[in-house]
């Protein structure tokens, strides 16, 4: 079988097994929901007291909020192995029996629960993003649907790096650090408005160091059909998630370093 | 060529020493002693294919830690092996796919999922070919007595079911090569014993190399043709049983029963080569040297006295061997 038709093996047994335990999803899908549902009311506050936002309405801040949200949880969805890893595998000793099955460790990982519970992020996200575009008028044309697409996908592949250093910390410090918290929570809340509000040396961080706004706020510029106020060209803007992508080339090579280090450690 | 070929394995952890109390803790936070711990000190060995071997030693003596680096799992600080072609710990994926290991302490299975499903799982990790993944899970069901098991989640079973059910998953990819880690471990007698036959017909039907490590002797003297003692991350002996019980002392156990205990009382049993262990009401023990004493002698001697109405040679039981062996490295749990 090969790898991806292994992963949704994976996934699938992790399906059936969190629908056995009803409420418990139920709970934490409506958590997640209510989480997100209090953000989006925070921004309405917001705009409700000063009406715009440096020249952004509150529709299109949305956009960037609901579309932010929808590809965390869908990064989150997929990298619930990881997430966990420091927990469920290294204080455990059972990374072990990862490295005993003649599979990638990632790919294992990856497979290791499809938390449904994200659900609750997901769904608002998207309904957000689908109140935003109908509220700003926007054409329903392929290639911008095709651009936001790309745009998320290089972004779950961004969240999806963001959780596998995570892991690879935990190969040093045992524990999962909450220091990355600041980038995925952190990150969502920052990406959830638009990049020119931010000091320039925030910006700077963002494209170049963790390419957030490279999945985030430049593609949605494009897709929203606004000039830049940063002057970046539509061509930048497009190929900008290309940077997710990369980013998770980078931490699965930093990924191997540390899984080198846990075999000759043993802990 | 032996299987697997062990030349010169070494492996030294570096752990940070801890500072007792909740002061301790705070300097460690800044400051760190770095301790080197040599968990194997150079070690050889070979093993050749169809050998079932048991592996003992104290806790820490660094048997895990040999399995683990043979297993692939982790890197040793010098040294080299070859497991069938392979190095374990640079071609991992290609080296695991092909041998099995079960830890007595820890199963490989799914802990939610039924046991048939964790096995359909395995099927896919391994890649295992449709055809012989059936005939090894239904030979492997049959000869483990899984059937009534198949659908219970791993975490509900008991743990002789669990060892059962991880032993039959380690072998679904027919490797030739498996690694035995305690297998039986807090199992009940009857479980210990079918894992024993189990493991015996295996070796001996299939050839399947077995390399095994328990701190349970009978396993030892029921399986294994040869055994390694390791001790301080050194092996102290690598032969037959046998040749392991003569190392330590060349002592048999006669045991004498008379009909009453005034007749054991009578008794004598002094001499060279022999001295008397325990007088228990009309059961005598005699511990004697073959070498010095053989046990015709040392029984015509007996007859001589008395009448006896039975009698028995015992084997000192292996645990002592070993402790003994033991004491004289002087070793102690780290």
């Amino acid at each position: 079988m090969n790898s991806a038709a292994l992963l949704f093996r994976y996934l699938a047994i992790s399906l059936r097994g969190q629908l056995q335990y009803r409420a418990s999803f139920l709970m934490a899908a409506l958590g997640n929901l209510l989480n997100c549902l209090i953000e989006l009311a925070g921004i309405w506050v917001l705009f409700d007291r000063f009406g715009n936002l440096s020249g952004w309405s509150f529709a299109e801040v949305a956009f960037f909020c609901g579309t932010i949200n929808a590809t965390y949880a869908i990064g989150e969805l997929l990298a619930t192995g990881f997430d966990q890893f420091g927990m469920l595998y290294v204080k455990t000793g059972d990374f072990d029996r990862l490295l005993l099955r003649p599979r990638s460790t990632v790919l294992q990982l990856a497979g290791h629960e499809l938390s449904l519970r994200r659900l609750g992020r997901l769904l608002p996200g998207i309904v957000i993003v689908v109140a935003a575009w109908t509220a700003l008028d926007l054409p329903l044309e392929a290639d911008r649907v095709a651009l936001l697409a790309f745009a998320m996908a290089g972004g779950v592949a961004f969240f999806f790096a963001l959780m596998v250093l995570q892991a690879t910390m935990c190969f040093w410090t045992t524990e999962s650090l909450e220091l990355m918290n600041i980038l995925t929570y952190g990150g969502v809340e920052t990406a959830s408005y638009p990049l020119p509000i931010y000091h320039r040396l925030f910006r700077r961080f963002f494209t170049f160091v963790v390419p957030l706004a490279c999945i985030g706020y430049f593609p949605i510029v494009a897709v929203l059909g606004v000039d830049d106020p940063l002057g970046t060209s539509r061509m930048f803007q497009v190929a900008a998630p290309l940077a997710g992508f990369a980013f998770l080339g980078v931490a699965i090579g930093v990924w191997h370093l540390g899984a080198r280090r846990y075999t000759s450690t043993g802990s | 060529m032996p299987q697997i070929e062990v030349r010169g394995l070494a492996k030294t952890f570096r752990v940070a020493e801890r500072l007792p109390g909740l002061a301790g803790a705070f300097r460690g936070l800044f400051h760190r002693r770095m301790r080197d711990v040599h968990a194997l000190g150079g070690i050889d060995f070979d093993i050749e294919r169809g050998e079932l071997v048991g592996y003992i030693g104290p806790n820490g003596a660094g048997k895990s830690t040999t399995i683990k680096i043979l297993a692939g799992i982790l890197n040793p600080t010098a040294g080299t092996s070859r497991v069938d072609g392979l190095t374990p710990w640079r071609d991992r994926r290609r080296h695991v796919a092909r041998i099995g290991v079960v830890f007595g302490q820890r199963t490989q299975l799914w802990w939610d999922l039924p046991v048939i499903e964790s096995f359909d799982l395995l099927r896919d990790i391994y890649r295992i070919p449709a055809e012989a993944y059936r005939d090894n899970r239904d030979r492997l069901i049959a000869l483990m007595d899984l059937e009534p098991l198949l659908d219970v989640p791993v975490r509900q079973l008991s743990l002789g079911q669990r060892m059962r059910s991880d032993l039959a998953a380690a072998l679904l990819h027919g490797p030739s090569l498996l690694f035995l880690d305690e297998p039986t471990i807090g199992l009940d007698a009857v479980s210990k014993l079918a894992i024993r036959d189990f493991v015996r017909e295996l070796n001996r039907d299939r050839q399947v190399t077995v390399l095994l490590t328990t701190h349970d002797m009978d396993d030892i003297e029921a399986l294994c043709q040869r055994v390694m003692v390791i001790g301080n991350g050194r092996i102290l002996v690598d032969g037959s049983v046998a040749a392991l019980r003569r190392r330590v002392r060349n002592e048999r156990v006669l045991v004498v029963d008379y009909d009453s205990a005034g007749e054991a009382g009578r008794v004598d049993a002094e001499g060279e080569g022999v001295r008397l262990v325990e007088r228990d009401a009309s059961r005598v023990r005699i511990a004697f040297d073959p070498d010095r004493i053989p046990a015709a002698t040392l029984i015509g001697a007996l007859l001589a006295q008395g009448t006896p109405h039975d009698l028995f040679i015992e084997h000192p039981p292996i645990e002592q061997t070993v402790a003994e062996l033991y004491a004289e490295h002087d070793m102690r749990e780290r």
